[in-house]
Parts: structure tokens; sequence; C-alpha cells
């Protein structure tokens, strides 16, 4: 459905996206991860021919952006990170307003305009002004005229960003319940939103590629090394931070202990395991045998600097060896 | 063409969402009816002076009252415009809603072309105030039409000039502060080419002068349509928004 081959988007001074390449097939939901700044928008930009490719070939649903951009933007529906609505107008106003843009037939306006207004919930609000309605209102509105002329591909950037967690729930389901029909390109910058909504995944990073797996294997990958967050009771001013630190140093299959908190009579440590060791039991056992007490102890999720560095350093770190303490 | 006139009917609508629309009509009736009564109130002092005193050449309403009033509004239009142009592409730009318009199945052109006619109407419905104090005039004197007619073409199609100008500006910023200081401070300057040229014969002050867009209009404002000012304007409009169309494609290779 989309083909992307060796797009690269130069600005003025500063190479945006450099020499990626991916396909997606039709009716997938794909997720593309990257930090602020990877590139992820301006990658959307250019399928949604907003912005033309320096170098590079497009094809959506086999037409070219740059060569036939009215058969792309017609089987496109993008909805940008900020949800681009028009203050003065009325929901109902609004989404007409966008079907007719899209070229939908004014005998079938009426049904497309009612059939979104109910599929994205936004029903209680369809006479209000849309400067007078929330985040979450507007997003939904947002997602409307992303989906009102049925589009092939929907492209949605950071959909999700500025949710509260119940309106990320129920964006999520409507994402998935859009899936069967429509082939869905979503960006974020948190894993777990990838985790939820997509079968695939395309990472990138400082514009160039740095993943492009199925969800599931990514995550066996990820979750091969693990970070641990390890609480000891230190109220009576014992142990000392440097004894413990270089004790859960020594326990086999870490790579690093670091000391996040010493407040309150509580030692924080955050300690990464090297890949594929389960290091959980052995930090436990090394901290009641030493005689500390150990309030707490759980597996904390990896940061997306951390799957980055661990993805594109992957190949050294598994012949590593353990480095031992780290201030 | 469909979606011309969406776009152009969006334009409309946003313009009288706000108080921009309602504001200008008002400060334009307001202007207008004073220069006009100010206008009238001499003529009539005039016309009575004549009658006691005998004398005096003949009194025409056209040529003492409504020519040089529709020379004046010519240059409130100069003050107008940039009020009118400065959002069209600006405003979009800064809240993100053209990357709707950009990404749907519209062609540039398309986009500036409704948005262009969207200001234009407002522009009418401006001018259309001035109409209100002028049927006055057509109630209880017999002014010849013709000419009126004529002065409202020209004050037309110079307003299409300036608002293509205007538009141009706009799609080159964000700021909407900046579109509308440049818009008005080069209309300001095509307003004074005219001016310094005026005694002046030499190539280059000619080529200025017919760069004015105020001097096309004074044969208008006399009730004579001219080809060469038709074309002048014409151009103008045709031009400025080709430049228009230009200038987005050129910002969405730099952006």
């Amino acid at each position: 459905m989309i083909k992307v081959e060796g797009l690269t988007k130069r600005y003025a001074r500063t190479v945006a996206v450099d020499d990626i390449s991916f396909e997606v097939e039709k009716g997938q939901i794909v997720g593309f991860l990257g930090p602020n700044g990877a590139g992820k928008t301006t990658t959307m930009r250019v399928l949604t021919c907003f912005l033309p490719p320096t170098t590079g070939k497009v094809t959506v649903a086999g037409f070219d952006v740059q060569e036939n951009p009215m058969e792309v933007k017609k089987r496109i529906g993008y909805l940008p990170e900020s949800p681009p609505l028009y203050p003065e107008m009325e929901v109902i106003e609004y989404l007409r307003f966008v079907g007719k843009l899209k070229g939908i037939a004014s005998t079938e306006l009426r049904s497309r305009v009612d059939e979104v207004i109910e599929r994205c919930a936004v029903a209680d609000v369809r006479t209000r002004l849309i400067s007078k309605l929330s985040k979450g209102y507007r997003q939904r509105v947002g997602l409307a005229q992303a989906i009102i002329h049925n589009p092939d591909v929907l492209i949605l950037d950071e959909p999700t960003s500025g949710l509260d967690p119940k309106q990320i729930i129920e964006t999520r389901e409507l994402i998935r319940s859009l899936a069967g029909d429509h082939t869905i390109i979503l960006s974020t910058h948190i894993l777990s939103e990838v985790e939820h909504s997509c079968e695939r995944v395309i990472i990138i990073s400082q514009g160039k590629l740095a993943a492009i797996d199925s969800v599931a294997n990514l995550t066996n990958r990820l979750r091969g090394s693990e970070a641990v967050a390890l609480e000891v009771d230190a109220s009576s001013g014992r142990p000392s931070p440097a004894d413990v630190q270089q004790r859960l140093g020594t326990v086999s299959g870490v790579r690093g202990v670091r000391l996040k908190d010493s407040r309150n009579g509580r030692l924080v440590f955050e300690i990464e395991s090297l890949q594929g060791r389960q290091i959980r039991g052995d930090l436990a056992r090394t901290v009641v045998n030493a005689g500390w007490n150990l309030n707490e102890l759980r597996s904390v999720g990896l940061s997306l600097e951390d799957i980055f560095l661990q993805l594109t350093a992957a190949e050294q770190k598994d012949v590593e060896q353990p480095e031992g303490v780290q201030a | 063409m469909r979606s011309v006139f969406l776009i152009c009917r969006k334009e409309l609508n946003s313009y009288f969402a706000s108080p921009i629309a309602y504001l200008l009509m008002a400060f334009f009736a307001l202007i207008f009816g004073f220069v006009l009564f100010n206008a009238t109130r001499d003529f009539i002092r005039y016309s009575f002076q004549m009658q006691f005193q005998g004398g005096g050449g003949p009194m025409s309403i056209n040529d003492q009252i409504i020519t040089p009033l529709l020379g004046f509004t010519s240059t409130i239009t100069l003050f107008l415009v940039p009020l009118i142009t400065m959002r069209l592409f600006a405003e979009e730009k800064r809240s993100g809603t053209i990357e709707l318009l950009l990404t749907s199945p519209v062609t540039d052109l398309q986009i500036i072309l409704g948005k262009w006619l969207g200001a234009m109407l407002l522009f009418l419905c401006i001018l259309a105030m001035s109409m209100i104090n002028l049927a006055l005039l057509f109630a209880w004197g017999k002014p010849d039409l013709k000419p009126v007619l004529v002065a409202y073409l020209g004050l037309i199609l110079q307003g299409g000039c300036l608002l293509g100008i205007g538009a141009l500006i706009s799609s080159m910023t964000k700021n909407q502060i900046i579109a509308g200081g440049v818009t008005f401070f080069v209309v300001l300057l095509l307003w004074l080419l005219s001016w310094s040229t005026a005694n002046d014969t030499g190539v280059l002050s000619q080529v200025l002068n017919y760069l004015s867009i105020v001097t096309h209009f004074d044969n208008f404002a006399k009730g004579v349509v001219e080809t060469k000012d038709l074309v002048f304007y014409f151009s103008m409009i045709f031009f400025s928004l080709f430049i228009t169309s230009r200038a987005m494609e050129s910002l969405r290779w730099r952006a």
C-alpha cells in the first residue's frame, strides 16, 4: 500500500530524514516510533504530499506523491500533531466543510458526517463551537476529519499526545476499530503505545531507520534485557549507598547499577541486566543475605533512549563483559 | 470550481464569525458618511450662494460630490486592504490548518483563488455600505448614474489588485502583524509612486507612474473606462495570484 524507497528530506541546514526505505501492506497498523525530532513528522508530511521529498521515491496505493499528488491525497486521511481545526466553526459545520473539501458528493455527505460523528463519539458536541471544545474532543474531531472520506491510508501524527489516560484508551480503541478497512500509520514516542495498537514497528532515530520489525519480535528482543528498580531501607543510616552498589554490582548478569535516590532513609537503585539474563531473584537474595531490608523490587520499562542504544549497539553488547560498578 | 467556492465561503464565514468584518464595515460607513455629509453641506451652501448672488459656473453633483468622494474612497481602501488580507494565509499557517488544505485533493491555485475571492466579497460588502449613502443623493438629487458605476468598477478592480498583493504577502509569513504591516507599506508605496512622478516626464518616472495603482483609478473616477487601465488591473490581479502560488510552492520546498 505504501512504498518508500531511499527517502531523504533535507531542510536548509539539517537532514531531517536520511535514506529511509520501508513498505507497508494493506490493512496493517504500523507504529512509527522515535524520540522527538527523529524525523517522524517529516516522513509523514512527505507521505501526505505536504512536503516534497528531496530524493527518493514514495508511492501510496501505487501513485507517486510527486507525479500524482491529487490521487494520493484522495486516498489519504491525515491527522497532524495539532488537529487542523477552525475554532470559529461548529463541529458539524467543520466536518461538512472537510467532507466537501475531500470531494465527497453532496448526496453522500450527510450520511458520511453522521457516521464519523458516531464513530468518533462527538455526537454530544456536534453543534458546539470548536473553540469551546476540550482537548480530548478536539482530538476526536481531528480523527473524524481524517476518516471522513473513508481513505485507504490513515496517517496519524501522535494521536494520543496530550490526552488523559481515559481518553488515550478510547482513542486507541477507536484506532484499532478502524484497522480492518484502513492501512494505518501512527507515530508516537511512547513504546507502550506501539505495543497496544500496532502490528509492526518502524523505529527511526536521528533521521535514520533503526529497526523495522513486528511488535512481537521487537518486544522479545527488548525483554531479553531488563531494567530493575530496587529499594533498600536505610533509615538507621546504614547501609551506605556505596556499600550496596558495590555488592549489587557483583551479581552475575548485572550490567550496571545506578543510585537514583537516597533521601528519606531509603536507597533507590536502577539496575540494568545483560541481554537475556534474569537477575531479579539473584538481586533479592543478595540483599537479604547481606542482612538489609528489601523494600521494593520491580521491573521498569526501558526508556526509548535505552531502546535505541540497545538496537543500535545490540551486537557489541552481546559480547560485552560485565562492567561492574558504575557511579 | 466547486473547491474554489467552498474555500471562498469558508473565508467569508470566518470573516463574519469574528468582529473584523462588522468593524471594517462600520468604520467605513462612518468615515464615508462623514465625508459625504461635509461635501454635500458645502455643495448646498455654495448652490444657495449662487442662487441669491448669481454667477458662478454650472453645478454638478457628479463632479463636485461623487467624484471626489469616490477618489477619497480609493484612498481608504489602502488602509482597509491590509486588515482584510493579513489573516488569509498567515493565520492558517500559524494554527496548522494549512496542513488540512494542502493535504486535501485541491490544487494550490484553487486555495488561492478561493481565499482571494473570499477577501474580495468582504471588500464588496464594505463598499456596499457606501451605496446606502449614495442612494440618498440619488433619492433627492439627479446625478448621472453611469460615471458612478464606472467609478465603482474602478474601486473594485483596484481593490482586487491590492487584495492580490495582500494575499501574496500573507502567504509568505506566519505572523499576521508582519503580513498586515508589510502589506500596508507596500500598498502605501504603490500609492506614493504617483506623487513623486506626477510632474516628471522622464521614461523612468513614466514607468513608475504607470505602476502606481492609483493613477489607473483616476480615469475610472472621471467616468472613463480605458482598455489600458483594465489591462493593468487584470494583469496585476493575475500576476499577484500567480506569484502567490509560486511562493506557496517554494515554501513547500524550503519549509
